[in-house]
């Protein structure tokens, strides 16, 4: 900790005299200058603590908070937008839900399973401090290749602590993804989704009430652990000496936290407090001063009253530590008895804090002497707004024209059976075996599908999720890359029976100060929005991770977007991809081939290749894909519905005929069309019986709709007019189910 | 009408699923808190899945000390329905209320599928209305599912069609001798309803209310 050892002073109300001290902290020279002109005096340590985490990238967003403005937030169904600790909409019948999406790349890195593991616990706060009981998470993760012992270390611990703290503090992870690229080697991505559902009265938004409520700190002990998590971790790019960070990472203690979600979801039915903020990034300092800044109030904070896991800490250790499974709940004063013995019920610690003041500062008290006295509302909307320089990069062009040339069919039953080999592509069981997906009994379709669907008990109602990202599509062109990936995911959603409603996203990217990064950046969030407005979804939250970057390398422009559905009725039994039988039609939905490889799964695994411009989305076609899907789905008509996406045809075809055990035979007229990934495509398996119907729906639609096949028989067929090609079940399956658990073996 | 008690203890997470499994067979099943001593007025007794007290020390190692269990073996006594599901279970061993104990999975992961149990008796309260060799569809979801049990003295009523733990001779459900105390690891609320992807697991369910109506073991 040679790094923090400097700002852990014993004289702790003298002013800063180093003038390096706010460089170890992360803050520029003129971000010192502004905390000056805003104190008109020279800050205390504890101050310019409070000021290098509450500025911090991380919690700041100063420099994509220009760019995020960009993003359609407004619809009727939503209640609470970007901002708070999660977006909420109204899916009917008195039930809110709210949603939100996190990362933890750096400290995963870092330390793998606690990394991952308060990446969870994390996310898990920001809903139920909404009010919201947590129901069901999801996770996209991004390694380098499993070739090298480092990234399966990687892998293994960050499933291992999704497991071990979501399964403990029960809450199901019901799906989620998986990806690899060497770009992640030294930066994996580690992203985490949670949605939580709650009656519209239970709603709580992070306030502080009026002069005079008392702030109690529930929860863990404060400790050492975490500190400056948010400024030093997540927002400086990565180098050799950063396992020296490792005592950056906190860790997690997933009983604490399921006794503290019981404790603070009596405390929303006994309507006994007035607002709560949870402890994550940046600790006490946040939640102590957000709620006020909101409320426009102060507060007067005696860190004495802090309980500790420690002794001996100082007051810059208790602002910034990030110890995990607290929460900040602003209370009436007459109500601080049923509080503290709502704590005690359920055995964690609680302690009042602080009262609310008018003042408008956060006034910090420690061992009888004022450590900080700052405004509130500097802290948190004090922080620099940065208009970064961007420039589209040089490579794009080279990128582009970079194609390759086909001369010849390639073997198409190898090039599939590589595709099932690859473990981005293969079965997941290995992962999602380990966590529990079933909890709650809400779970109807869980990992292992496009889309997870849970019905929602006491209506007739279903909530569709679909979370994807895609690196090497955004590396190619960002804007179309950005905004397929709402396309897919929102198809995804419709394909369960549900209406695409709200989006979050999580926006990983390297690092901010190249132009190329921040061109990347803004064209991304150009692609989302302008996929949002065509398919009326709002962007109601969201995470940005920027210093994606180790030693001078930047990942993939890595977005990661889920889309929030709500079926009404819920499809019983929904479509699944386990569903087809002998003797049921395979049918294509989707407009004519563009025939484009570029960016496709086929040109990687096949050719290694990564070039040429991947097709543009197009709305009419889009829109179209999600009404068919929707209708379908709602009908019952199609047992099986699943999108076109990685691998193309071929590869959804071949996921169909495994999950379902039965063979299939499609019928092409140009191989491209097998592996091509254009989006708005699917498939569907529908019974003879029912194919009128099918293409009747289709018509309606306006989507071009055609049997292509059949289920039936023990292989996956490929035939051109009487040639096939033919690959065994038996060998697909296995293929498919152990290329990713016989390379962690 | 059947009174349930389901105990919650700290970390315990299945308590609302195994209430709602109950309530939709008709029973009045009703939350409990470990530190309640008294189970007057309930005919049976489950103890639901979960991480009871974090799992920390050792599962089950805590929670056996609760004020509710002496309640609990008194109704295990008095040949009342007891039924641990997953970490009810653990927590029904390490009372000693069950023979044996649960260590890791030999495959040293935890493990959330579905699995097929095979009946082999129906002379306990959990499969009173199953018949042996009836095979049934539930989901499996733990860590420390592999059941040991050097003194050969738990009877096993059901056993996994194929064993994905190591559990000795594929246990997955075990009865004291009077057939009334029952631990079962595969969760039986979770296989209760056809839309979630099974409804086998409602004849144990059923089988456990039709012994706390009779009032003892089978």
């Amino acid at each position: 900790m040679s790094d923090q050892s400097v700002i852990i002073e014993d004289e702790e109300t003298a002013p800063v005299e180093i003038s390096s001290v706010h460089h170890q902290l992360g803050l520029t020279d003129d971000e010192f200058d502004r905390i000056r002109a805003i104190l008109g005096r020279d800050p205390r340590p504890a101050e310019l603590a409070m000021y290098s985490v509450m500025w911090s990238e991380h919690c700041s967003y100063k420099s994509s908070r220009v760019h995020l403005k960009r993003f359609p937030t407004a619809a009727p169904w939503v209640v609470v937008g970007p901002g708070e600790n999660a977006g909420v909409i109204d899916i009917g019948d008195g039930w809110y839900v709210a949603l939100r999406i996190e990362s933890h790349n750096h400290p995963s890195f870092v330390e793998p399973y606690q990394g991952a593991a308060t990446g969870v616990g994390g996310i898990i706060r920001d809903i139920f401090t909404m009010g919201a009981r947590p129901i069901a998470l999801w996770d996209s993760i991004r390694f380098g290749p499993l070739g090298q012992a480092r990234n399966r270390y990687l892998l293994k611990g960050v499933v291992a602590g999704i497991a071990g703290y979501g399964n403990a503090v029960g809450v199901p992870t019901v799906g989620g993804e998986i990806g690899f690229a060497e770009h992640y080697s030294n930066n994996p991505l580690v992203n985490v989704m949670c949605l939580g559902l709650m009656r519209r009265e239970q709603l709580v938004l992070a306030r502080s009430g009026p002069e005079g409520t008392r702030a109690i700190l529930l929860g863990a002990g404060t400790g050492r652990d975490g500190i400056g998590g948010a400024s030093i971790l997540a927002s400086t790019p990565f180098d050799a000496a950063s396992s020296q960070k490792r005592p950056s990472v906190q860790v997690g203690d997933p009983f604490e936290e399921k006794k503290l979600i019981e404790a603070c979801l009596e405390l929303y039915e006994r309507d006994l407090v007035i607002g709560v903020q949870d402890l994550g990034a940046a600790g006490l300092s946040c939640a102590a001063s957000e709620p006020v800044a909101k409320s426009g109030m102060g507060i007067d904070l005696d860190l004495d009253l802090v309980h500790v896991r420690e002794s001996g800490m100082n007051a810059v250790e208790l602002l910034m530590s990030e110890s995990q499974e607290r929460m900040m709940a602003f209370v009436d004063p007459s109500r601080v008895e049923a509080v503290l013995a709502v704590a005690a019920k359920w055995e964690i610690d609680a302690a009042v804090v602080g009262t609310v003041r008018d003042h408008g500062n956060v006034s910090v008290n420690h061992g009888g002497e004022t450590v900080a006295e700052i405004p509130a509302a500097s802290l948190v909307t004090g922080a620099p707004n940065y208009e970064r320089p961007l420039g589209e990069p040089q490579w794009m062009e080279d990128l582009w024209s970079n194609t390759v040339k086909f001369v010849a069919q390639p073997a198409i039953a190898t090039a599939l059976l590589q595709m099932l080999d690859d473990p981005a592509l293969a079965s997941k069981a290995w992962a999602f075996e380990q966590y529990d997906h079933m909890l709650f009994l809400n779970t109807v379709i869980g990992p292992g599908h496009d889309a997870s669907l849970l019905r929602v008990k006491g209506t007739d109602k279903g909530l569709a999720l679909s979370v994807d990202g895609d690196g090497r599509l955004c590396y190619l062109d960002p804007r179309r890359g950005g905004a397929r990936l709402v396309y897919e995911g929102a198809l995804q959603v419709a394909l369960t029976g549900a209406r695409p409603l709200a989006v979050v996203d999580n926006l990983n990217f390297g690092n901010p100060e190249k132009p190329e990064v921040m061109w990347q950046l803004r064209e991304t969030i150009e692609g989302i929005s302008e996929a949002c407005e065509a398919l009326g979804m709002p962007v109601i939250g969201g995470n940005v991770s920027l210093y994606n970057e180790t030693n001078g390398i930047d990942i993939y422009p890595t977005p990661v977007v889920g889309v929030l559905g709500l079926a009404a009725p819920l499809p019983s039994p929904p479509p699944r991809l386990d569903r087809a039988l002998a003797g049921m039609e395979l049918w294509l939905f989707g407009t004519e081939w563009a025939i484009n490889l570029a960016g496709s799964t086929f040109e990687l695994v096949t050719f290694a290749h990564i070039g040429g411009r991947p097709t543009a989305p197009d709305p009419t076609a889009g829109r179209a894909a999600l009404q068919a899907g929707q209708m379908l789905a709602q009908e019952g008509v199609t047992p099986v519905l699943h999108d076109i996406s990685s691998g193309g045809l071929a590869l959804a075809v071949a996921e169909v005929a495994i999950s379902s055990g039965v063979g299939v035979t499609v019928r092409y007229s140009d191989w491209r069309h097998l592996f091509c990934e254009d989006p708005h495509r699917f498939i569907a398996a529908v019974s003879p019986d029912a194919a009128i119907r099918v293409a009747g729906l289709a018509a309606e639609a306006a989507i071009p709709a055609a049997p292509i096949g059949e289920f039936g028989g023990n292989e996956i067929v490929f035939d051109r007019n009487g040639i096939r090609a033919a690959l065994d079940l038996g060998v697909a399956t296995s293929t498919w189910s152990q290329a990713l658990s016989r390379r962690l073996a | 009408m059947t009174r349930v008690a389901v105990v919650v203890f700290p970390g315990t997470n299945c308590e609302h699923d195994t209430v709602h499994a109950f309530r939709s067979l008709g029973a009045d099943a009703e939350l409990v808190w470990h530190r309640q001593d008294t189970l007057d007025g309930f005919d049976a007794v489950v103890l639901p899945g979960g991480f009871a007290h974090g799992d920390y020390l050792r599962t089950g190692a805590i929670a056996r000390l609760a004020p509710v269990m002496g309640p609990v073996a008194g109704m295990a006594r008095a040949g009342r329905p007891v039924l641990g599901i997953c970490n009810g279970f653990q927590i029904l061993c390490e009372a000693g209320l069950l023979p044996g104990a649960l260590i890791a999975n030999s495959g040293l992961a935890f493990l959330c599928r579905w699995v097929e149990v095979e009946v082999i008796s129906d002379r306990s309260v959990l499969t009173s209305l199953a018949r042996p060799g009836q095979v049934l569809r539930i989901p499996l979801n733990s860590y420390e599912g592999n059941y040991v049990d050097p003194s050969l003295s738990g009877r096993v009523v059901m056993r996994y069609v194929d064993t994905p733990n190591g559990s000795q001779g594929g246990a997955a459900a075990v009865t004291n001798l009077d057939g009334n105390v029952v631990g079962v690891m595969p969760h039986p609320e979770r296989g209760s309803d056809e839309l979630l992807g099974s409804a086998d697991g409602l004849i144990l369910l059923e089988g456990f209310l039709a012994s706390a109506r009779v009032g003892a073991g089978v």
